[in-house]
């Protein structure tokens, strides 16, 4: 089930140089995993912009964005007290009804929020969580600190090697524990390689350009092992045996 | 919100219409594509209210459609270079339109396309004896493959050929749905008249594209695509003006509705019934808001039988 809503803007802070955290405040029923997302409408933009659900409660929703182009700039610029038309309940969002005991979750940049109300909740159900947060530099490291404060074991690799392990993502995998899953959310040449380079089970979180965000209009389709998925609503969230890396 | 005034008025205004025998509760349409087969907007609300609706183009074959990205922002609209991606005519029988029924008890509009005469000519003699459908709506915005991939829409004879071998197979309406991008469109709205087609509806998008200024390239994978939305509602409006002013069936308008005024608008223009497209998706209760707002609307501009303005612009 997905709906729209008006949402209380009641916090929009820069946590890096051009990555926001915006809290909402509204109706969260028809959110139901975490991983989905929500569709949000700006002033002057035809097309909405989906941003993934980093964490939510009986009555906020937390987004984390990057600035990127004109819609998230005209996020960047609303203040506490605003509203926003909001979609949500959109997408599938991860499973975490999987049995994994010690799941490995790996997240680029913006891949990274969708893993925190993962994390929670798996946390909460008793699993050893080990998390691998990939950044191009130290400045722009976000939420190393909120993972760890849940109880995750947190390693941060950055391109530069300003902090935590130089490389990628794929490069730190040598440093984290044992795991028997992993869940990933982030840019796709990160997930293409570590597709490779992991050899448990998984869920990976993908993007692409939408027209509408709840399977009205065809434009987010991708092919899979199990036919073809739109990103919106079969997605954004595919298990890894049925991905089809082209 | 409302007066009592303005709820006692409403109660007198009769939004119905009347397509070649198929009575609409109000003229207000999802158009093909941008409301899949019903579902997902019955999640949002009970599409029952709508006059009818047009389901996603259905072409002999499944079809994935084109590489991604194919969705681009535009100033009031978007490009769309999905590619027909639907099930085909088989699971669409078998399985969209049971689904569909659960959904929406009322005459649905099928849209179809096609890439060849007989592609067109299979599909419309299958769903000619479903009974859900109450009209055909014919996309001939496609290429015929075995014409140099030139659109079935940009040429008078390939029209008038495509509408007669349809009309042949079919007992329900036919309506001619045209593409924008052609030089004379009265001449390809007469042709498919002559041919026998029960109705015209236009427009389909027009041709065009984006490029993205970081990486240079187009933003859509396949370059161009088709653009819609507020932003082309004057183009619709020039054109269903021209075509029902040249032809004595039906028209329905479809390009750029965002509102009920629009809908009006177009209906003077000589639309007998509307089509909503690109706005469902920016906005899922898009339908259902213009439905609500056109009593108070009609109230306002002196209106109480919608169906009268059609083609008033014209007088
Ligand atoms: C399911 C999903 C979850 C996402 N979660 C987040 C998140 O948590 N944090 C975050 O910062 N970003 C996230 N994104 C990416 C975010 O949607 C884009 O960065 C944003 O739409 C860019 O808008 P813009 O107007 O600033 O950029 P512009 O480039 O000006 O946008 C132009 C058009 O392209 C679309 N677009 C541009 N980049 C992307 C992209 N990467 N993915 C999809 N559409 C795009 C826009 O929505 C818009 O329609 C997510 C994308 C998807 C599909
Ligand atoms: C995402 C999308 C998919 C579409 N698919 C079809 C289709 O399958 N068949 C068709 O005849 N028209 C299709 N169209 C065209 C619309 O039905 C409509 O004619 C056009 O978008 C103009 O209306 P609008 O400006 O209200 O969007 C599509 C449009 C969009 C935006
Ligand atoms: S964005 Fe419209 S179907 Fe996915």
């Amino acid at each position: 089930m997905y709906k729209r809503g008006i949402y209380r803007i009641v916090a929009n802070e820069a946590l890096t140089g051009n990555v926001y955290r915006m809290v909402l405040e509204g109706d969260t029923q028809y959110i139901t995993a975490p991983g989905q997302f929500v569709n949000v409408e700006l002033p002057g933009k035809f097309l909405r912009r989906p941003i993934s659900i980093c964490d939510y409660d009986g009555r906020t929703i937390t987004i984390i964005y990057k600035v990127v182009g004109e819609g998230t700039a005209i996020m960047g610029e609303m203040k506490p007290g605003g509203e926003l038309d909001v979609l949500t309940g959109l997408g599938n969002g991860f499973d975490t009804a999987t049995g994994t005991r010690r799941p490995l979750l790996v997240g680029g940049g913006v891949g990274v929020p969708p893993l925190y109300n993962l994390a929670k909740r798996l946390i909460a159900g008793g699993a050893a969580v080990n998390v691998v947060l990939g950044f191009n530099t130290a400045s722009e490291v976000f939420y190393a600190d909120e993972f760890a404060a849940l109880g995750a074991t947190v390693t941060v690799a950055t391109a530069d090697g300003s902090r935590g392990v130089k490389g990628f993502v794929t490069d730190a995998l040598k440093s984290v524990p044992e795991y028997d899953y992993v869940y990933a959310c982030g840019p796709m040449p990160m997930l293409r390689a570590l597709g490779g380079a992991v050899n448990v089970p998984g869920q990976f979180s993908f993007e692409e350009r939408m027209g509408c965000g709840f399977g009205g209009c065809m434009g987010c389709s991708c092919k899979t092992k199990n036919g073809n998925k739109r990103i919106c609503k079969e997605g954004p969230v595919l298990r890894t045996d049925e991905i089809i890396w082209e | 919100m409302q007066t009592e005034n303005v709820n006692t008025t409403a109660r007198e205004t009769d939004l119905s219409v009347e397509l070649s025998g198929l009575r609409l509760d109000n003229p207000v349409i999802p158009a093909s594509g941008t409301f899949g087969f019903g579902a997902e907007f019955a999640e949002f609300y009970d599409i029952n209210i709508l006059g009818s609706f047009s389901f996603k183009g259905t072409t002999k074959e499944p079809r994935f459609g084109n590489p991604t990205p194919r969705i681009a922002e535009c100033t009031e609209g978007m490009i769309n270079a999905v590619g027909l991606q639907n099930p085909g005519i088989d699971a669409v029988v078998s399985q969209e339109l049971p689904r569909m029924a659960k959904v929406f008890r009322k005459p649905v509009i099928a849209n179809i396309s096609g890439f060849s005469v007989e592609e067109y000519v299979e599909c419309c003699g299958r769903i000619d004896s479903e009974p859900q459908v109450g009209i055909i709506e014919v996309n001939v915005s496609c290429p015929n493959v075995k014409h140099g991939g030139m659109s079935f829409g940009t040429r008078p004879e390939s029209a008038y050929e495509v509408t007669k071998a349809v009309k042949a197979v079919t007992t329900k309406p036919v309506y001619m749905k045209l593409s924008p991008n052609v030089t004379d469109i009265v001449s390809i709205a007469r042709a498919c008249e002559e041919a026998g087609a029960d109705g015209i509806t236009l427009i389909n998008t027009m041709l065009g594209m984006r490029i993205d200024l970081r990486t240079r390239k187009p933003v859509i994978a396949n370059t161009m695509g088709g653009f819609s939305g507020p932003a082309i509602f004057p183009v619709a409006l020039r054109m269903v003006y021209q075509v029902a002013g040249a032809c004595g069936i039906p028209v329905m308008g479809c390009g750029g509705v965002s509102s009920a005024r629009d809908v009006i608008e177009m209906m003077m223009a000589g639309a007998t019934a509307v089509q909503v497209g690109a706005m469902n998706l920016r906005n899922p209760y898009a339908c259902k808001e213009i439905i609500e707002a056109l009593p108070q609307e009609m109230e306002r501009l002196g209106i109480t039988r919608l169906r009268d303005i059609i083609g008033i612009a014209r007088n």
